[in-house]
């Protein structure tokens, strides 16, 4: 509306409404498919599209505004997306906290540990607690897979991906600070790729896990849910990284950004750094121990 | 003063639905709580009816589970939490000598979020099955396996409303960090914007966890995962320690706001600085930080080992000390002022004491081994309704009252206020105060009939009930009618009211507060 | 039960009884129970003692703003002082009340640590299994079970439009089979659940503790004095989680061992029942009383369900009116898609089952004219 003295006051506008409207048709599209009606699917298709739609309005808006933003507007972006992150951080909290909620402590309950002896020798007298589980308590009603996942094979190539993927955005970074618009496109280019080559074999070790000879699944006991609801969150995490990561590459082939002027860019950079130290926790707690 | 400028408006719908603007989101946040409070209430009032008298007469018993349910999630979601919003997006830019929020545009989704996530959570009381009926708190498994199919929809709705709230509170924590005038240094704000800047963290770090634990929820329930299911390796308590995890924390969003309303208020018709500024921060950052370590003296049934046992009463324990704190400063504040009793300070005082008497009965649920006598019945009923209507919900009326003039620009009619604060004040302690003795004598909470031996005090409160909720119907025509028009209000409005939004704006408040960053000593 | 009047005179009566003293208060049934067991007193005493420190403490708050609500009116021209900060009271303030927590920690975490020993050394062994929506108490070093359902009297009443009809009949706390304990003796529970979690809670013993599908929480009483003792259930577990109370009798020694010896030979006699066969009538008495004790809180006493919160009718519904062969499939396995059609094979013996599916295959006009008998169960177990 007005800009008085240095503060910037946006203009009334429709993208917030819309915003909440497209949510809000996922959702519905959301439950609807999980419910398996006829009209789930589309619904959920529709919501997506127009989240992204809604999305590219919005933030296309703020580009062009952008110039008119004064450093205070800058800080507020800054700030918003540092503890967006830090929300984002308690959500994996939350799944990191039941992986070791079910090894540290259910687990050797479950084995008749601690004042649980009843419950093992009356209830699961079978059950051995040795993680990761190869027999679940009840092995009919979840039946546990046949192996674990290693640490060493795709895990460790993975990881190495996505550590690489971050040094060359910092040195992608570095670059547009120094106005070397090859070499930023270069690495961009360079780290988009490694992100993806990261899903692909992400992928890859999914396949791997679902196969019979396998079996480790959703529904193959805690292990399997951990697992995959740890690794399957970071992979969608990665997955919007990686979007933000491919419009970053996009706008600056376009030539957008200057070397102190690129907010965006470096919002994206913090987002793929913290997918990145999501990893690590997942490499070691999932993974290697 | 500001200068007066011209403040041009949007107008119509729009001006709503494409709202930039820190007051109109504000005001739209006020007056959805105010409609969920109608709502919820009047679900209490169901389960009260059907409280009357023991045996069966008005619903059946899985509908008195659903109103339970639902009646618990639309106070605590829909009413006390939007309420404070409103009064941080009102709030927060006036005090801090800000133009608006620092993301206005943001600010606009958190509340239109709101709307979609409510609707689809009430919208679950015309499915086949039923509503929710496992309790705002939807243990597992009786939330998951035994949930009904509706739950899905419950679980996209909690997930809506935490969206909503970490923008929320996301926009708090800029406006406050970045926005404030020179020199507003972080010890000169006011104590109400210092408790919403420690909330909006305690949002921040707990609404996520709540999104993970109807997440676990969703896949156990559709994808086969086992969680909460022992065969699996899972089990069903690990629902409750992330659940608590975030509820406690909960607990204490609804209230840490409302202290600062009151500290804003007391000494205001003190007339008397507030006592102990700084030793108010940090107990109010003491008590944020114990609430992350406390949450499992909610299940102190379930099980734990002796250590958690003894550890988490400890823990808990401590918080009457941060607390204590704060309700010795508002005494200490009023001690020696020169007091007048308008309405505003008449809820303040009734908040102090029936507050402080709501948590004195959580300090002696978290004494673990006498808590195995308390839990899960009406004691613990009448524990938060005492924190949560006398605490949180009267510090809102107050709230309401001391800054309507400010808003509208009228006074609102103090005569009708005081009767609304007398009816009220009464009638709130026959509703909540015989749950106490129901909870000792052994009436178990969340059951729609009882033993013939707590029909009298169900009565009480009954009686309380359809009162306190009469009475409510005149709060909303006192707010009407202040809307409308009145005795003009003063710019400073009340006699001892200091602050930037008292000092340095008229009344009403312009649409954009502070356009060029006031002038702070 | 009364009109307004008395009620508010009740009020008025309870808010002043308050204050005389603590006697009164537990019989105006207002306080915590002591109990009957040292335990159960040591609670009472420990609440008393928290009580009395609130107590004491409000006073001294609320005496404070009081006063000043009085003295330091500007209508009495009181004028404020301008003191906003003082370090002495402010670190009086921290301390003393941390010093009264710790006065209360001690003697809480002794009775804690005392209540949490563990039971070994028990003599009687309880394992008690909360189902939607009674209690199964397994002796476990006895070799029997039962099952323990809100007393029929109450279920009747529960609708019932005339108030009388709930009285003397221990409404809603009362059972059709009571769990049986010796006095004077070490009894251990183990609680777990079939379903959901519920919580087997009596006041008298101060044992509440939470029966958790899939874990065995464990709790012990001793209790010295015989008598008859009620709680409820008291953790969320469903429509009927108001209706299913706990009844407990303490019987003496000699009289426990009486009564064990005489739920052995009932359950002597239901193996036999289960090998022999009955005639149509024996049936559907038998079936009759189980189906009001385990069916009618879902599918209701005359069998028309409660259709809208998901619980189908059974009369003239297509599997009690079919062939035999899915009936007793789904009452024997449970049900595939709503687990609260729980599978009843693990709950009742043989006869049991013969004798419900009779009776819902030939109650309410379901007239098939089957008579399923327990060898037909046998065959149907896998
Ligand atoms: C606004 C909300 C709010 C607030 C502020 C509180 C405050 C406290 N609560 Fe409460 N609580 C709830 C909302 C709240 N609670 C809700 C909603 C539930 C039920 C959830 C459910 O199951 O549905 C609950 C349940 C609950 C339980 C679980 C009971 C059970 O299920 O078995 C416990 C147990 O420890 C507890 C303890 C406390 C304590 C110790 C405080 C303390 O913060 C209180 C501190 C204050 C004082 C003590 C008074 C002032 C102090 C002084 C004057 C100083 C001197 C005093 C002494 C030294 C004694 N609460
Ligand atoms: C957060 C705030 C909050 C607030 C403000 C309230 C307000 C009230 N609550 Fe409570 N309540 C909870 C939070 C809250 N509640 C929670 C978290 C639970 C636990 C749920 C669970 O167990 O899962 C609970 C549970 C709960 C129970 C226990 C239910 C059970 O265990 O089965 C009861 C029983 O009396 C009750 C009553 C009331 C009443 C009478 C009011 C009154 O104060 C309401 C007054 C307001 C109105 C009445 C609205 C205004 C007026 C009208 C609508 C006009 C019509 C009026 C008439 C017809 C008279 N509530
Ligand atoms: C907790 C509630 C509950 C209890 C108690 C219960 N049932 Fe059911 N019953 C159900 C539900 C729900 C279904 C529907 C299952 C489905 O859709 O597959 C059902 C279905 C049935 C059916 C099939 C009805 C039809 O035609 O679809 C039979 C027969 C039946 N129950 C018998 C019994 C018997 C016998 C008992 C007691 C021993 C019993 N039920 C106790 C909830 C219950
Ligand atoms: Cu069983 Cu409540
Ligand atoms: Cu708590």
């Amino acid at each position: 509306m007005s800009t008085n003295d240095g503060y910037y006051i946006p203009e009334p506008s429709k993208w917030p409404i819309i915003a909440s409207l497209t949510l809000f048709v996922t959702v519905f599209g959301a439950v609807n498919t999980i419910h398996g009606t006829s009209f789930g699917m589309p619904i959920l298709m529709i919501g997506l599209i127009s989240v992204l739609a809604m999305m590219y309005g919005w933030f296309s808006t703020v580009v062009a505004e952008s110039p008119s933003y004064n450093g205070q507007v800058d800080v507020s972006f800054r700030m918003g997306m540092m503890w967006f992150i830090l929300s984002e951080v308690m959500f994996f909290a939350a799944f990191f906290g039941a992986l070791f909620y079910a090894r540290v402590l259910v687990m050797p309950w479950l084995g008749g540990a601690g004042n649980n002896a009843m419950t093992h020798e009356v209830l699961w007298p079978t059950f051995e607690a040795v993680w990761p589980i190869l027999t679940n308590p009840d092995n009919t009603a979840f039946v546990a897979p046949k192996e674990a996942m290693g640490a060493w094979g795709l895990p460790a190539i993975n990881t190495l991906l996505l550590l690489t993927s971050s040094v060359t955005l910092t040195i992608a970074h570095h670059a547009l600070r120094k106005g070397e618009r090859a070499k930023l496109n270069l690495w961009m280019i360079v780290t988009l790729a490694l992100g993806v080559a990261f899903l692909v074999l992400q992928v890859v070790e999914y396949m791997h896990a679902y196969d019979d000879a396998m079996g480790l699944t959703l529904a193959s006991g805690i292990y399997g849910s951990t697992f995959f609801m740890l690794t399957g969150f970071h992979g969608f995490h990665v997955t919007i990284g990686g979007i933000m990561i491919a419009v970053m590459l996009v706008r600056c082939l376009k030539g957008h950004f200057t070397a102190d002027n690129h907010f965006a860019f470096e919002a994206a950079a913090w987002y793929w750094h913290f997918v990145d130290v999501v990893w690590l926790g997942l490499f070691i707690f999932v993974y290697i121990l | 003063m500001s200068d007066d400028h011209h403040d041009h408006k949007p107008t119509g719908l729009g001006r709503w639905l494409f709202s930039t603007n820190h007051k109109d989101i504000g005001t739209m946040y006020l007056w959805f709580s105010f409609i969920m409070l109608f709502i919820g209430g009047g679900m209490a009032m169901i389960i009260r009816a059907e409280l009357y008298q023991p045996g069966m007469q008005l619903v059946d018993p899985d509908f008195f589970n659903q109103m339970t349910t639902l009646h618990g999630l639309i106070m605590v979601f829909g009413v006390i939490m939007p309420a404070f919003v409103g009064f941080a997006n009102w709030l927060v830019p006036m005090m801090i000598g800000a133009p608006d929020m620092a993301l206005p545009r943001m600010n606009n989704m958190s509340f239109w979020i709101l709307p979609f996530a409510f609707g689809t959570l009430l919208s679950t009381l015309f499915m086949e099955g039923s509503a929710p009926n496992f309790g705002w708190t939807f243990y597992a498994p009786l939330s998951t396996t035994y949930g009904p199919a509706s739950t899905d929809y419950f679980i996209f709705g909690v997930h809506l409303m935490g969206i909503s709230s970490i923008m929320g509170s996301i926009n708090v924590i800029v406006t406050i960090l970045n926005m404030r005038a020179p020199g507003m240094t972080l010890m000169k704000m006011p104590i109400f914007v210092w408790t919403w800047l420690i909330t909006a963290f305690l949002l921040i770090a707990v609404m996520p966890v709540l999104a993970g634990v109807v997440t676990m929820m969703l896949t156990d329930r559709n994808f086969g995962t086992s969680f909460f299911e022992a065969a699996g390796g899972g089990d069903p308590v690990m629902f409750q320690h992330v659940f608590w995890f975030f509820g406690h924390p909960e607990v204490y969003i609804m209230i840490l706001p409302s202290f600062g309303i009151i500290s804003q208020i007391i000494p205001t018709f003190a007339r008397k600085k507030l006592f102990g500024y700084s030793s108010m921060v940090y107990a109010t950052a003491s008590i944020a930080i114990l609430s992350f370590i406390v949450w499992a003296h909610h299940m102190y049934t379930v099980g734990m080992p002796l250590a958690g046992e003894l550890f988490f009463m400890l823990a808990t324990m401590l918080i009457a000390v941060p607390t204590g704190v704060k309700v010795f400063n508002w005494t200490a504040t009023m001690w020696k002022g020169s007091l007048t009793f308008e309405t505003p300070m008449l809820f303040s005082v009734a908040f102090i004491i029936l507050f402080t008497i709501g948590g004195f009965s959580g300090l002696m649920m978290s004494i673990t081994p006498v808590d195995f006598q308390y839990h899960d019945t009406y004691f613990i009923v009448a524990h938060f309704h005492y924190v949560l209507v006398t605490g949180a919900l009267f510090a809102i009326f107050a709230g309401a009252y001391y800054w309507l003039p400010k808003w509208t620009g009228n006074m609102y009619d103090e005569t009708l206020g005081k009767v609304h604060f007398w009816i009220s004040l009464v009638s709130v302690n026959v509703l909540f105060f015989p749950m106490h003795f129901l909870g000792l004598a052994g009436m178990p909470r969340r059951i729609p009939d009882y033993a013939l031996q707590f029909t009298d005090f169900n009565q009480m409160a009954s009686i309380g009930a359809f009162v306190f909720g009469g009475i409510q119907l005149l709060f909303l025509y006192i707010v009407i009618k202040c809307i409308r028009g009145g005795e003009k209000a003063t710019d400073q409005v009340w006699e001892g009211a200091e602050g930037l939004e008292f000092e340095q704006l008229p009344s009403p408040a312009p649409f954009h507060s502070f356009t060029q960053a006031p002038e702070v000593k | 039960m009364g009109d307004g009047m008395s009620v508010l005179l009740r009020t008025i009566k309870a808010i002043s009884l308050m204050f005389v003293s603590t006697e009164l208060f537990a019989a105006a049934q207002m306080d915590l129970t002591p109990g009957v067991t040292a335990i159960s007193q040591e609670v009472y005493e420990l609440h008393t003692l928290i009580l009395w420190i609130c107590v004491i403490i409000g006073a001294g708050v609320f005496g404070v703003i009081f006063i000043s609500i009085f003295k330091h009116r500007k209508s009495k021209g009181a004028v404020a002082a301008n003191f906003h900060d003082n370090m002495t009271v402010e670190v009086l303030w921290t301390v003393i009340p941390f010093l009264i927590l710790i006065g209360m920690a001690i003697p809480a975490a002794k009775t804690l640590i005392k209540m949490e020993s563990p039971a070994d050394d028990a003599e009687v062994t309880i394992k008690i299994t909360g189902y939607q929506w009674k209690w199964n108490y397994d002796y476990m070093h006895e070799g029997f079970n039962y099952f323990s359902n809100l007393a029929q009297s109450s279920k009747d009443a529960v609708n019932s439009d005339n108030p009388k009809d709930r009285e003397g009949i221990n409404y809603l706390l009362d059972v059709d089979n009571r769990m049986v304990i010796p006095a004077n003796k070490k009894v251990r529970f183990l609680m777990t659940s079939n379903d959901v979690i519920h919580s087997w809670w009596v006041p008298d013993f101060a044992v509440k503790k939470d029966a958790i599908p899939g874990y065995i929480n464990e709790a012990w009483t001793i209790v010295p004095k015989e008598g008859v003792y009620r709680g409820q259930c008291a953790e969320l577990c469903g429509k009927d989680h108001g209706f299913m109370p706990i009844v407990v009798e303490v019987k003496s020694e000699a009289d426990y061992a009486a009564w064990v010896a005489e739920k052995k030979g009932v359950a002597a006699a239901a193996a036999a029942g289960d090998s022999k066969t009955w005639t149509m009538d024996e049936l559907m008495a038998k079936g009759k009383d189980i189906y009001n004790a385990s069916c009618a809180a879902c599918h209701m006493a005359e069998g028309q369900g409660i259709p809208a919160a998901g619980f189908p009718a059974l009369k003239a519904s297509a599997i009690a009116t079919g062939p035999v062969a899915a009936h007793l499939d789904i009452v024997i396995n449970g049900s595939k898609v709503n687990p609260a059609m729980a599978a009843y094979g693990a709950q009742m013996s043989d006869a049991d089952l013969a004798a419900v599916i009779t009776y819902e295959r030939n109650a309410w006009g379901n007239n098939t004219g089957d008579a399923v008998q327990p060898a037909d169960v046998k065959a149907a177990r896998k």
